[in-house]
């Protein structure tokens, strides 16, 4: 069978290298900021909307959006609140995620609900519309990135310094969350729920363990998400396995691979 | 900007000034009513025991907290509404930064210059230029490409000097910018800030343990005190301007 040329694989792989070039572009600011985690509960929180939009007959996605945007200011407020504690208002708002998909998914049971396609992924049924959504969320994603470059390096450094400078860091805070919810909402239906976060923060611990730079840092951060997901597909094409689960296996390989080259370079 | 030399030191513009400020954390107010101003070439050594709030004055002054009460005004404007921060250099007691952070020192020397002005702009050779300069003042332009994780306390103190010097600032707020440093650099830096204030139109506001240092130039006795907060004073009004208007030359000549 030639993969390359049948029509599912074709948009699985378009719309697996825009996510691998967004997803652990996000991710690197976000694990710089220690909001690791924040991918996980966006996306937990993500997939209660996904259900909610299936049960009202809306385009799920869209609902899973406006719930991951509201989740990421709730989390920013709460950010705000325990400031030292960021990772609580992560998982507050996690579980309250998972509480609400909980129930909404038992409503849905007589629907016949699709779960599954949304925790675990179902890159082959991208459709032209899906594709469309994940080439717009690239765009927006790195147009603001590329033209923010300076200011999120500085605000990912020293929130106090990019303070002082005078930078309207709310905004910028602000603006990080929508796009991760951006990309969140994206990037379910390609390695679902359960794995976004994978595709998020691995990418970001190899750069973390292989660059000197920032700008290295940047550039291997979506080399490394983007050979994941290439190879990943193919190979979850080619031996019929479970896409999402064989980026993601492909990306903690490519994690071992940087920390043994980090101890190498280290001793020289 | 020129400013003419005065010859009566209150011809000077109020570069920081406090009016009946007070600040608390929680239940425990830290400051209460305090009132001072900052004027233009002043040299201002802030000296208190642990807990009068030094840090926290400086942090009010820069806007990273805001007061429970009183007014603070930069440059005559308000705190609040002050758009220039390019004219301020702030250096704090302990930069957090994650040890893992992937930047090399050019990178975070550089980042001083990323505020409102640079907002949709590129970094320019100017600005690179600008960068090597605020190395070599200093001494660390060996160090440009290493990552900043890597360096040791006081070489990283010494690159958020640098990052604090490149926007060539008007006012400089320190915090103990010495505190683990060598004596040598302590001294360089020393020299530097010296010329920087005798020579060239910067004011500066430093918190410092160094009682030395603090008293060899700015007197015996401080000029105010309130709370447990020392005010030490010295203004300047050299009729001699360094030619050179770029400030980072001075630790080449004198260091």
């Amino acid at each position: 069978m030639d993969l390359l040329t049948a029509e599912f694989f074709q948009r699985a792989l378009i719309g697996g290298a825009l996510i691998a070039v967004t997803a652990p572009l996000m991710g690197l600011f976000l694990v710089l900021r220690r909001l690791a985690m924040i991918g996980d509960t966006l996306s937990h929180v993500s997939i209660a909307g996904v259900a909610l939009g299936f049960l009202v007959g809306v385009y799920p996605v869209a609902v899973g959006l406006v719930f991951a945007i509201a989740a990421a200011f709730g989390i920013e407020k709460l950010r705000r609140t325990y400031r030292t504690y960021a990772e609580l208002s992560i998982a507050i708002i996690m579980s309250g995620g998972i509480a609400l998909a909980s129930i909404l998914f038992t409503l849905g049971m007589s629907f016949n609900l699709n779960v599954n396609s949304y925790l675990f992924g179902s890159i082959y049924t991208l459709d032209g519309v899906d594709l469309i959504v994940i080439a717009a969320v690239t765009a927006v994603v790195l147009a603001v990135v590329l033209l923010h470059r300076k200011e999120l390096f500085l605000l990912s450094f020293d929130e106090d310094a990019a303070a002082v400078n005078g930078l309207p860091v709310r905004y910028f805070n602000s603006m990080i969350s929508i796009l991760t919810a951006l990309v969140i909402s994206a990037a379910i239906k390609i390695v679902g729920a359960l794995l976004v976060s994978a595709l998020l923060t691995i990418p970001a611990a190899c750069s973390l363990a292989l660059s000197r730079s920032f700008r290295q840092a940047v550039v291997i951060v979506v080399a490394i998400g983007e050979a994941a997901v290439v190879a990943g597909l193919w190979i979850a094409g080619v031996w019929n396995l479970a896409p999402g689960g064989t980026v993601v296996l492909l990306l903690i390989a490519m994690l071992i691979v940087s920390l043994t080259l980090r101890t190498r370079m280290t001793r020289v | 900007m020129t400013i003419a030399p005065a010859v009566q030191p209150g011809c000077h513009r109020e570069i920081i000034t406090l009016d009946r400020v007070s600040f608390s954390y929680g239940a425990k107010p830290v400051l209460t009513d305090l009132s001072f101003s900052v004027k233009e070439r002043d040299f201002i050594g802030l000296i208190g025991p642990n807990g009068a709030g030094k840090s926290t004055l400086l942090r009010l002054i820069v806007g990273l907290l805001k007061p429970d009460s009183g007014r603070i005004e930069l440059f005559g404007a308000p705190a609040d509404q002050f758009k220039d921060r390019h004219l301020i250099g702030y250096v704090p007691q302990r930069s957090q930064f994650n040890p893992l952070f992937p930047a090399t020192v050019r990178e975070v020397v550089l980042s001083g210059l990323f505020g409102r002005r640079k907002l949709f702009r590129r970094v320019t050779r100017e600005d690179q230029h600008r960068c090597d300069d605020a190395l070599r003042t200093m001494q660390i332009e060996d160090l440009a490409d290493k990552r900043i994780g890597a360096l040791s306390g006081g070489q990283q103190q010494r690159v958020f000097l640098a990052r604090a010097l490149i926007s060539n600032p008007k006012l400089l707020i320190l915090d103990e910018p010495l505190t683990g440093i060598d004596a040598e650099t302590q001294m360089n830096f020393f020299h530097l800030i010296r010329h920087m204030h005798q020579k060239h139109d910067i004011t500066f506001l430093m918190v410092s343990h160094d009682m030395d240092m603090v008293r060899s130039y700015l007197g015996e006795e401080p000029k105010e005190r309130t709370g447990k907060l020392s005010f030490y004073v010295r203004h300047s009004h050299d009729l001699e301007d360094c030619a050179e208007t770029d400030l980072l030359h001075t630790l080449r000549k004198e260091g």
